[in-house]
């Protein structure tokens, strides 16, 4: 059995602690109106953002349009009264007082946005390792039953994180953030000054019921095979014949028929929708891969700390060679899908596609090649050699680089859609995932204590103990 | 001086391995292992030096993303740099991910086409060669090991018919 140290869980608690500060501090910090906003503005174009001034005027009509369906009731209003109080004022005005309430919005939208970002991205890790365990039971895999207790306490996040994810979409249904500009008042009103008819002409998918009952269903159905599996897993250790074996076996291949239909759908409702202008097809799949090598990269970090604190006693350099070879071609097929997405919207240059890339690349240009570089170049050169895919210190390290790659990639996936140009990886951000790293901690660690670490009578455990490459 | 050579002979890759084992540990040396398949963990028991060919593979597909480049930046960018369907051909950067299929190809095909040639190499294969084989039952279903005598032919015979050997046989070798 393992016992959850209490030095990790004091650490846990202080990372979640410092976190909450810095998410509160976020939300305390954002503007509350444009006056506030033109402040910031104006001190920013003293400093070094001369950039952004000079780009407003230029960005703001492309942007114009999905402002307008973003805004509430309440600036709308405001925008009225103005237009009333000073009928003779030049378009000018007008123009950069809209453009004061985009930038609110997006600064609004900052911690929110930092804390979906976590959120989405830790659950999905636990989502990828579950996907992991799910095709190891189908695949009968001889070599990874030793860590099957490891995924089980990994993936058991899945429904805490699935709680706080689920909250925050409903707070964005009730209009408590601007995340999403579906969700906006009016977008789907032919007589509102924020309708959009693109988006009007897709309210059929992308309407809040919908949404949030699909929402409900996916993370309900993948808690639930979490929670059975592992049950099944533990009675399988009491059992006398192989029962609970063959139930888990069945169970996982329906799951992974229902994860690969609920997981497309969830990149397209949960990411995608945050471009509701933007489309592409092959965006499940490129989700996917980034939090499968996410999740199955943190398989291998809990499995090299529980090992080096002397819990696994069955695992071996081969299990981890196993785990970083896994680590290094999911790296490999991410890269592929990233490429896939990004040299076909490229090359054909379609506007209503292109706007995608152009965003990024003008806006994030060091977080969108960032990714590349952390999630391809770094583990491609460090993972290939199959001696330093046997070496604690190098994993870890890649392992590193690769998480926090890809938390780069969700945040490239979230934030132009949500704070455009106002993006910045400071408190909100770190507190965030600070704080959404103490939790996942607190949770898997404290589920690693409530089951022996070797599953028992697993029908591949032997094969499993001995297995060597 | 006579250069004689024992072959003992074995139906069974485990008994084959033990073999392996024991003459290494009285310290003889095997010359060579004749065997119809691969036998999992005879290199190491035999204490080969492990394979360079990945690090050659790792080589050869440097070179050929090197040689991907050069050529697209010289036919594309350099050489005569147009206008094709407005795609950029100021820079090699700006037209990159429209060479990146030539770039990994070109990996992939100097990477596998050259290892396969060293391995052709390093190991002497080509066509016409004349093969040694030293008893034809080993490329069916017989494992042969190859050991040198050096004055203790009687000893080295008796050993051998010690390690489970189905045949022991003192070959004189030109």
């Amino acid at each position: 059995m393992y016992t959850f140290s209490s030095k990790l869980k004091t650490f846990s608690l202080i990372l979640m602690a410092v976190g909450l500060l810095g998410i509160g501090y976020g939300f305390y910090t954002a503007p509350k109106d444009i006056k506030e906003v033109e402040k910031l503005l104006a001190a920013d174009s003293h400093g070094s953002h001369d950039v952004a001034k000079h780009e407003a005027p230029d960005s703001h009509p492309a942007k114009a349009e999905s402002h307008e369906s973003n805004s509430h009731a309440a600036p709308a209003a405001h925008e009225d009264k103005s237009h009333a109080a000073e009928a003779h004022v030049v378009d000018a005005h007008a123009e950069h007082e809209a453009h004061l309430t985009h930038v609110l919005h997006q600064l609004q939208n900052k911690p929110w946005a930092a804390l979906y970002v976590a959120c989405i991205f830790f659950m999905l890790i636990a989502l990828g390792a579950l996907a992991f365990y799910a095709i190891q039971q189908v695949a009968q895999a001889g070599w990874s039953p030793v860590l099957f207790r490891v995924m089980q306490g990994i993936t058991s996040y899945l429904p805490v994180g699935s709680v706080l994810f689920f909250i925050l979409l409903i707070l964005s249904g009730l209009h408590f953030n601007h995340l999403f500009v579906w969700l906006g008042e009016g977008v789907t009103d032919p007589n509102s000054s924020a309708y959009d008819h693109i988006i009007a002409g897709k309210a059929g998918y992308l309407n809040f019921p919908f949404w949030i009952v699909r929402a409900a269903i996916f993370l309900l159905g993948w808690s639930l095979y979490q929670y059975y599996s592992r049950k099944n897993c533990l009675a399988q250790d009491e059992a006398n014949d192989n029962l609970y074996y063959k139930k888990n076996f069945k169970m996982s291949a329906a799951f992974l028929v229902f994860f690969i239909v609920s997981e497309s759908i969830m990149s397209w409702d949960w990411i995608m929708s945050i471009d509701p202008h933007w489309f592409s097809t092959l965006f499940g799949w490129y989700v996917f891969a980034s939090f499968f090598v996410s999740g199955i990269t943190t398989i291998a970090m809990v499995t090299l700390y529980l090992k080096s604190k002397g819990y696994l006693e069955h695992v071996n350099t081969s299990h981890i060679h196993d785990l970083a070879k896994f680590m290094f071609g999911i790296s490999v097929f991410w890269t592929y899908l990233w490429f896939s997405q990004f040299m076909l919207i490229w090359y054909a240059d379609i506007p209503e596609e292109v706007t995608y890339y152009v965003t990024r690349i003008q806006l994030y240009n060091l977080p969108f090649f960032g990714a590349v570089a952390m999630n391809f170049l770094f583990p491609l050169l460090i993972l290939i050699n199959t001696d330093f895919k046997r070496i604690t210190w190098v994993l870890v390290m890649a392992g590193i680089v690769i998480l926090l790659g890809h938390y780069v990639d969700f945040f490239n996936m979230i934030m132009p859609g949500t704070v455009g140009d106002q993006w910045f990886i400071g408190v909100p951000e770190i507190a965030s995932i600070l704080f959404f790293l103490g939790l996942f901690i607190y949770v898997v660690f404290t589920a690693l204590t409530k089951a022996p670490l070797l599953a028992k009578r697993n029908p591949f455990i032997e094969e499993s103990k001995h297995f060597h490459y | 001086m006579s250069n004689k050579v024992i072959y003992a002979i074995y139906n069974d890759d485990d008994v084959l391995m033990d073999a392996v084992k024991k003459t290494r540990a009285a310290h003889h040396h095997i010359e060579e292992v004749f065997s119809p398949f691969p036998v999992h963990g005879l290199d190491k028991a035999m204490g080969l030096a492990p394979t360079r060919l990945a690090i050659c593979a790792f080589l050869y597909g440097l070179c050929g993303i090197s040689f991907g480049t050069w050529m697209m930046n010289y036919v594309m960018i350099q050489d005569w740099p147009q206008d094709i369907g407005g795609k950029p051909s100021f820079s090699y950067i700006e037209n990159m991910p429209a060479f990146v299929p030539i770039m990994f190809e070109e990996t992939v095909f100097f990477a596998a086409h050259l290892m396969v040639i060293t391995f052709y190499m390093r190991s002497k294969l080509w066509p016409f060669k004349e093969a040694e084989n030293p008893d034809v039952r080993t490329t069916d279903d017989h494992f042969l090991m190859e050991v040198a005598v050096n004055n203790n032919e009687a000893e080295l015979v008796s050993f051998f018919e010690n390690t489970g050997a189905v045949e022991v046989k003192v070959i004189e070798k030109h």
